[in-house]
């Protein structure tokens, strides 16, 4: 029995190895093909944007959105010129979309999760001014190319610079020194002001490039109260009061999202916003949703030249109309920005591309995005401050109106970039403080 | 003068909206000695509820008075739905449990709730304000108001009557009042605590999505606005004292009063005086306004 099992038992050993050493080979050279085929042909982009929370609504979902719609006619080579071909320098995109939701913290740790553990070629992403912050340091020490797509603060390329890290949207001193060069071009006799902010770093830093833009363009100007209630808040029925209390001729507001919306429901009930003119320097988000709502003659921005500001092209023709059709609403501007940073960086890859004759490495895709002008559906993109890490647009106001139902801005205004933007090397506190002098802006 | 008076419009009216939101709250801990964490998803369910039903009203070309009892009714309808499946579900298998626990329990319950508030109404804003602007505006002291707020002046009032009036005109509220003093003799009495934690509950979770409901006109309803409330209530109840309805009502009235006039006087500290008043009135009164200091039973 032992001798009749041994040859048996031989033969069985045989057929396991031999069938284990070919399922080994065939694994690792699948293992192998495939992870060069993933080498060569794709690009694995990181993607973080608020998917929870009161910023995903406004602002994460429909930058996820169009990093859906920008991403997908990437890959397929359906953008408009001069991003008709396929793909970044030829690979395909491999979307990995993060939830920014959960602080600095837990964002450093996905970060590096994204990093390390996912081998993203590249990360776009972030909102929050906060987030942007955390994770601008960690982007230096892991050295993998990272675009801030919408953050605001202008602290980031002002404080240190950054070989790695760079932001495609501008910053958020552009919209309250526009802010202030509007209200001026519209009443150049303005003599009081008020201000309702959110009491944290956005919108104190909102609050102070208004006020400091104002006074330095025309001393004198009267600041009557200046509020900052706890952000998402929700009620600001005492704010209200101390607002139409002060009567200052017009209320300078940062307020987004949520906190935005509430602020115009809780106006519209009082009437707060047609007795004194309203500047909603985010206001474009809910435009269309609280039509009804907005006071006429509200001065609303997009934090650039995006939403209906977008000046009219092909590129834009074809983001807006792709983009209602897929998600049936328009898009405003946190999905330019993001529309954006996607076409920043295929530009960028591309260009290194053509200059190598083939596969650019990460320092070929960086080298040409510093300093790099490409072409967003908002219009043209200067990668001009920060030693050409941080871009600068120009900048549109307008006043609301929904005559006939159909909510549209009137009186609009461009604002050059170097005029609301302060020179390389120029820190915007500083410029603000100096007059915003030393610009080539007339 | 005008703008003392102001202030105190300013401060009764928040007041009122606090009150509201934290009545249940605190009548929750004063009968069951929970303190419901997920106190504020129930405003948030009461919030998105009455959004949704205000916006499917209006969208049917319904007259438009109509809308507040559907706005109040989905609201009370939701809260009480989902006090009823916590109660059920969750709650009764832990009873008896240490305080701390029962705190982690609906901790887990408000994360829980936070994401199911996500699966049904996603991450979109909800907007329900219509009924805010159909009762108009009054001018008063040189300045306008909302004439809604007004009404929300009189639901707080009314609520207020009403728990006192339950709990000390009624024979159940008396029953209910038996178990705050003592659960084990309301037990060895007859009195099926039980039976009276799940009406309770029922109640503070209606009462909470009721808060909801009468916020949701003047709001963009987002994911995360309840968790912003219970911080808020929590401050109100510690102040007035755990489990007293009396002293939610004056705990909010010191917090709207004190919030109104740092606004209107000195706005930087506005973020500071909530929790400024709570730290000072604990100072003094650690178990709160109402609430007399007991030996603790071993």
């Amino acid at each position: 029995m032992v001798q009749d099992s041994q040859p048996s038992r031989c033969s069985t050993f045989s057929r396991m190895a031999v069938f284990l050493v070919l399922l080994f080979t065939m694994t690792f050279s699948v293992g192998v093909s495939g992870s060069a085929h993933a080498e060569d042909d794709t690009f694995k982009l990181g993607l973080v944007t608020f998917l929870s929370g009161g910023a995903a609504g406004p602002f994460g979902v429909p930058a996820r959105n169009a990093a859906e719609l920008v991403v997908e006619a990437i890959n397929k080579g359906t953008l408009p010129a001069p991003y008709n071909s396929k793909g970044v320098a030829g690979q395909s995109i491999e979307p990995i979309v993060i939830d920014e939701a959960g602080g600095g913290t837990k964002q450093v740790g996905e970060y590096r999760n994204l990093i390390q553990r996912k081998n993203v070629d590249a990360v776009i992403g972030y909102i929050s001014s906060g987030d942007c912050m955390a994770i601008a340091p960690v982007v230096e020490e892991l050295g993998t190319l990272t675009i801030f797509f919408d953050c605001g603060t202008p602290r980031i390329f002002e404080e240190n610079s950054y070989k790695y890290l760079f932001r495609t949207g501008p910053t958020s001193t552009m919209d309250n020194v526009a802010a202030a060069r509007y209200i001026l071009d519209i009443n150049p006799d303005l003599k009081s002001v008020s201000g309702i902010n959110q009491n944290y770093s956005f919108g104190k830093d909102s609050w102070a490039d208004f006020k400091g833009s104002l006074l330095a363009l025309k001393p004198g100007v009267e600041i009557k109260t200046e509020q900052f209630p706890k952000i998402y808040a929700g009620q600001y029925g005492a704010e209200v009061s101390a607002l139409m209390l002060n009567k200052a001729e017009v209320i300078h507001s940062s307020f987004w999202g949520g906190d935005m919306e509430g602020l115009v429901l809780q106006g519209a009930a009082r009437g707060l916003f047609e007795d004194y003119t309203g500047i909603f320097t985010c206001g474009e988000t809910g435009m269309f949703r609280l039509a009804d709502q907005i006071a006429e003659g509200s001065i609303v921005g997009a934090r650039g030249p995006f939403g209906v500001y977008a000046p009219k092209s092909p590129l834009n023709d074809w983001f807006r109309e792709n983009f209602s059709a897929r998600f049936g609403t328009p898009p405003t501007y946190p999905a330019y920005k993001m529309a954006q940073a996607l076409m920043g960086l295929k530009s960028a890859a591309d260009k290194a591309a053509a200059a190598k004759g083939g596969k650019p490495a990460q320092d070929d895709i960086i080298a040409a995005l510093e300093g790099l002008e490409f072409e967003g559906p908002g219009g043209t993109v200067k990668m001009a401050l920060g030693n050409g890490h941080q871009a600068v647009q120009d900048m549109y106001y307008g006043q609301f109106t929904n005559k006939g139902g159909k909510p549209g801005m009137t009186n609009v205004k461009r604002y050059p970039a170097d005029c609301v933007n302060p020179p390389d090397g120029v820190t915007s506190t500083e410029w603000i403080k100096n007059g915003l002098k030393q610009t080539s802006c007339k | 003068m005008d703008t003392i008076l102001v202030i105190l419009i300013d401060g009764i009216v928040y007041s009122s909206w606090l009150f509201i939101v934290s009545a249940g709250l605190t009548l929750v801990y004063g009968v069951m000695k929970i303190l419901n964490m997920a106190h504020g998803s129930l405003y948030a369910i009461g919030a998105y509820s009455a959004a949704s039903m205000v916006g499917l009203y209006f969208s049917a070309g319904y007259v438009p008075w109509g809308s507040y009892a559907v706005f109040l009714g989905a609201a009370v309808v939701a809260g009480a739905l989902a006090g009823l499946l916590i109660e059920r579900g969750v709650l009764r298998l832990m009873y008896g449990r240490d305080e701390v626990i029962m705190i982690l329990v609906t901790y887990g319950v408000l994360l829980i709730l936070e994401d199911v508030i996500k699966l049904i109404w996603g991450v979109d804003a909800y907007f329900a304000y219509q009924p805010y602007s159909l009762v108009g505006r009054t001018k008063l002291l040189g300045i306008t108001f909302a004439n809604y707020d007004f009404l929300l002046i009189a639901a707080a009032v009314s609520i207020g009557l009403l728990l006192w009036a339950g709990l000390n005109r009624t024979r159940q509220g008396k029953l209910l009042r038996s178990v705050i003093h003592d659960r084990e003799i309301s037990v060895a009495m007859g009195i099926n605590v039980k039976r009276t934690f799940l009406v309770t509950f029922i109640i503070g979770s209606s009462l909470g999505a009721l808060a909801g409901g009468l916020t949701a006109p003047a709001l963009s309803v987002v994911p995360g606005i309840g968790v912003e409330v219970i911080i808020l209530a929590f401050a109100v109840v510690v102040i007035g004292g755990l489990g007293s309805v009396g002293g939610a009502a004056v705990g909010a009235l010191m917090v709207g009063i004190c919030r109104a006039l740092a606004v209107h006087t000195f706005p930087q500290v506005e973020l500071f005086v909530i929790y400024g008043v709570m730290a000072m009135v604990l100072m003094v009164r650690p178990e709160g306004l109402f609430v007399t200091t007991t030996a603790r039973r071993i």
